[in-house]
């Protein structure tokens, strides 16, 4: 009587106390999904080692030039670029005038610096991301299996909590950008075949029926009808892989990625709330600079 | 032989259609085998020929297995049973290579809702299916001449650089049009290609087609579920039902002998006057006279033998030159006339053969004498006495 009171007012059993309980608990031995996962990435983390010091070498020197090719740059030539950018290709000179005081308000609070090696990180991993992304989108569009594959993954993907991606890259890519451009890259990668898989299967069925009428080849069904009529939406997914390699790279500080994330990362770690929120703040500005003049370009392809 | 042989096409939609296509062979009913089997039958054992150079128009209601018919000829639906034979070779064994050779060289593809490429301009479009041809592939400047010289025939010249959403609904199935015309195809399928159209507009399109029929003598099927449509368009009408094909023939013979009483109830609101033409009401002219054969004398004869008034007269190529009425001859007799030249009237009224019967009536309304029905080169075909016009459509049910 006494035990099942104890259960019903806790809803946790109380080991100490009940020694038939742990009994029974023992009788379930737990299992080791943990150890097992750990045994799989230390058995790609040793077989894999040559293939992922190649992607190291080449997605570092990468992005070194990048990041020193955006710091040679004079910054009042960047922000006058990005401004007008963003003005031809909205056609609102109220964006153009937002990049152009947002950015040099970065570059007031000391930030450049790290706002360029951010971009190069966003910039690399989205190439990254798209590269794999799209090409698995079309083959998901293509073909009922591999789409019946590809699914499930981005789900258990999508629902993952992003600081899970930083582990296995650690192992296999030491702490560091690499790692970062890695966690990002995988972190983003979702929308880019989503939107791809999505746009070429929206296609019009009386479309695709009429190229089929005139003897259309699968490759050239692809090419010629629906990769252009798909371009919007695989843009919209360019788009949303944007804005995510963004966030991730923020997150991605933890693990070594520099740039504003490192920036917020350190003000955290010493309790510096105003240097954080300046760091945040240049976050913003650059995540919604990229998004308004993606979503401009995507719509200039869509009409 | 003929440019399409149809026989026992049948298409059966479901995964297992063995069963269904056993029922479909027993001839048990659609319904019935589809409570049974929970397969569709789409075209039940489809047969007719389409000749080279006609224009068939497959009509039914919607549902009545048109459309499916139609996809089973270049396979865009992969018929069930049955064969399909173009020029004698029979479609439904062929390879994919060959298939998708046949649909880029033989097949011409004309759609409902016009399936235009939107990103692609005008002449982009028209010359698709140019660029989607294989081997041995005509190179970018011919197609594009080819596109160009397609639209220009189907009045869409200035247009090249244009959209298809720049233009209206009309404008856009002169573009499907001419995308299926570059080719140079033997067959056009067009698949209601001009049910999406404003009425005024589908009868210039259909106009249009006709006219162009007229030059490029294509083998066409033309799916419509509207009858006048079939009527002004078709040299022949397959009619379907349920999958199934009803009754083949001329328009005139859907019109007059309906095989049963769905066609019947199918073509009851026509407007006979409007479908029937000089050529089906009018009757050989039991004599005439021939200029420079005949004289006045073995003209007044013949009527007289024939119980008529006045006679056609006939040059030695049987071309229509006049008429002349016995009071005439008669009274030029008395002067002593020998030559029916001289007699003959040449004011004369003629219609030809594909003149409706509607424009037959005013017409006749204020003739004292039969109606010469001539053919292209000016020849007598037959003549149409008034009797003879109304008594045709009353016959027939007409309401005009």
């Amino acid at each position: 009587m006494e035990v099942t009171n104890m259960m019903n007012m806790t809803g946790v059993p109380n080991m100490m106390g009940l020694p038939g309980l742990a009994d029974m608990t023992g009788n379930f031995p737990r299992i080791p999904l943990g150890q097992w996962l750990e045994a799989a990435i230390d058995f790609l983390v040793t077989h894999l080692a040559p293939a992922t010091r190649a992607f190291s070498a080449v997605t570092e020197s990468g992005l070194n030039l990048l990041e020193a090719g955006l710091d040679a740059l004079p910054p009042l030539l960047v922000i006058a670029l990005v401004g007008l950018a963003a003005w031809r290709v909205t056609r609102k000179v109220g964006l153009g005038a937002f990049a152009v005081g947002g950015l040099a308000l970065v570059w007031n609070m000391g930030l450049w610096q790290a706002t360029m090696s951010t971009l190069a990180l966003v910039l690399v991993a989205t190439l990254l991301a798209v590269l794999v992304g799209i090409p698995l989108g079309i083959a998901a569009a293509m073909s009922d299996r591999a789409r019946a594959v590809v699914m499930p993954v981005l789900d258990v993907m999508q629902t993952m909590p992003a600081f899970v991606y930083l582990i296995p890259a650690i192992p296999f890519f030491g702490l560091g950008k690499v790692a970062a451009v890695f966690a990002t890259v995988i972190f983003a990668m979702p929308p880019a075949i989503r939107f791809t898989c999505l746009g070429i299967r929206q296609v019009p069925a009386e479309l695709v029926e009429c190229a089929e009428a005139f003897g259309t080849g699968r490759f050239q069904r692809l090419v010629k009808l629906e990769l252009p009529l798909a371009a919007p939406t695989m843009l919209a997914g360019v788009n949303q892989t944007v804005m995510l390699a963004l966030s991730m790279v923020v997150i991605a500080a933890m693990i070594g990625a520099r740039g504003l994330g490192g920036e917020v990362w350190k003000a955290i770690q010493r309790l510096e709330m105003g240097n954080g929120f300046e760091a945040g703040i240049g976050i913003v500005i650059v995540a919604i600079c990229l998004d308004r003049i993606l979503q401009h370009v995507g719509k200039r392809v869509g009409s | 032989m003929a440019k399409i042989e149809i026989r026992d096409l049948t298409k059966i939609f479901g995964p297992a259609p063995e069963k269904a296509l056993a029922m479909v062979r027993d001839g048990r009913p659609k319904d019935e085998i589809y409570k049974r089997t929970r397969h569709a039958v789409g075209v039940n054992r489809a047969t007719f020929d389409v000749d080279e150079g006609e224009i068939v128009v497959v009509m039914g209601l919607s549902g009545s297995g048109k459309s499916t018919l139609v996809r089973c000829l270049n396979r865009l639906i992969e018929p069930t049973d049955g064969t399909v034979r173009i020029d004698g070779t029979d479609v439904t064994t062929l390879s994919v290579k060959d298939l998708r050779a046949l649909r880029q060289r033989t097949f011409g593809m004309v759609f409902q809702n016009f399936a235009l490429f939107p990103h692609r301009t005008v002449l982009e479009n028209a010359a698709y299916g140019l660029e989607v041809m294989g081997p041995p592939r005509l190179d970018k400047s011919t197609r594009r001449d080819k596109a160009a010289q397609a639209l220009a025939r189907v009045g869409l010249g200035g247009w090249e650089a244009a959209r298809p959403g720049q233009l209206s609904g009309g404008m856009q199935q002169r573009v499907g049009l001419a995308r299926a015309l570059a080719l140079d195809p033997d067959i056009l399928l067009m698949d209601e290609a001009f049910s999406a159209l404003d009425p005024l507009i589908r009868r210039d399109m259909q106009d249009e087609l006709l006219r162009l029929q007229d030059d490029v003598r294509k083998t066409i099927v033309f799916i419509s579920h509207d009858l006048d449509e079939a009527l002004k368009i078709g040299d022949r009408i397959v009619l379907m039902r349920d999958g199934a094909v009803v009754q083949v023939g001329t328009p005139e013979d859907i019109l007059t002998s309906p095989a049963d009483d769905y066609v019947a109830r199918f073509v009851a609101d026509v407007d006979i006057a409007r479908v029937l033409t000089a050529g089906t009401v009018m009757k050989r002219s039991e004599a005439v006279a021939v200029l420079g054969v005949d004289g006045p004398r073995t003209a007044l004869r013949k009527m007289r033998n024939h119980a008529i008034a006045t006679l056609f007269v006939l040059d030695r190529n049987h071309k229509l030159v006049g008429l002349v009425t016995a009071d005439d001859i008669a009274e030029h007799m008395a002067g002593g006339e020998r030559d029916l030249a001289v007699i003959m009237r040449t004011d004369i009224t003629t219609v030809s053969t594909d003149t409706p019967a509607s424009e037959l009536i005013p017409l006749m309304a204020g003739l004292p004498h039969p109606l010469a029905v001539t053919d292209e080169r000016g020849r007598l075909a037959g003549v149409i006495v008034r009797g003879l016009l109304l008594g045709a459509l009353a016959e027939r049910g007409g309401n005009a």
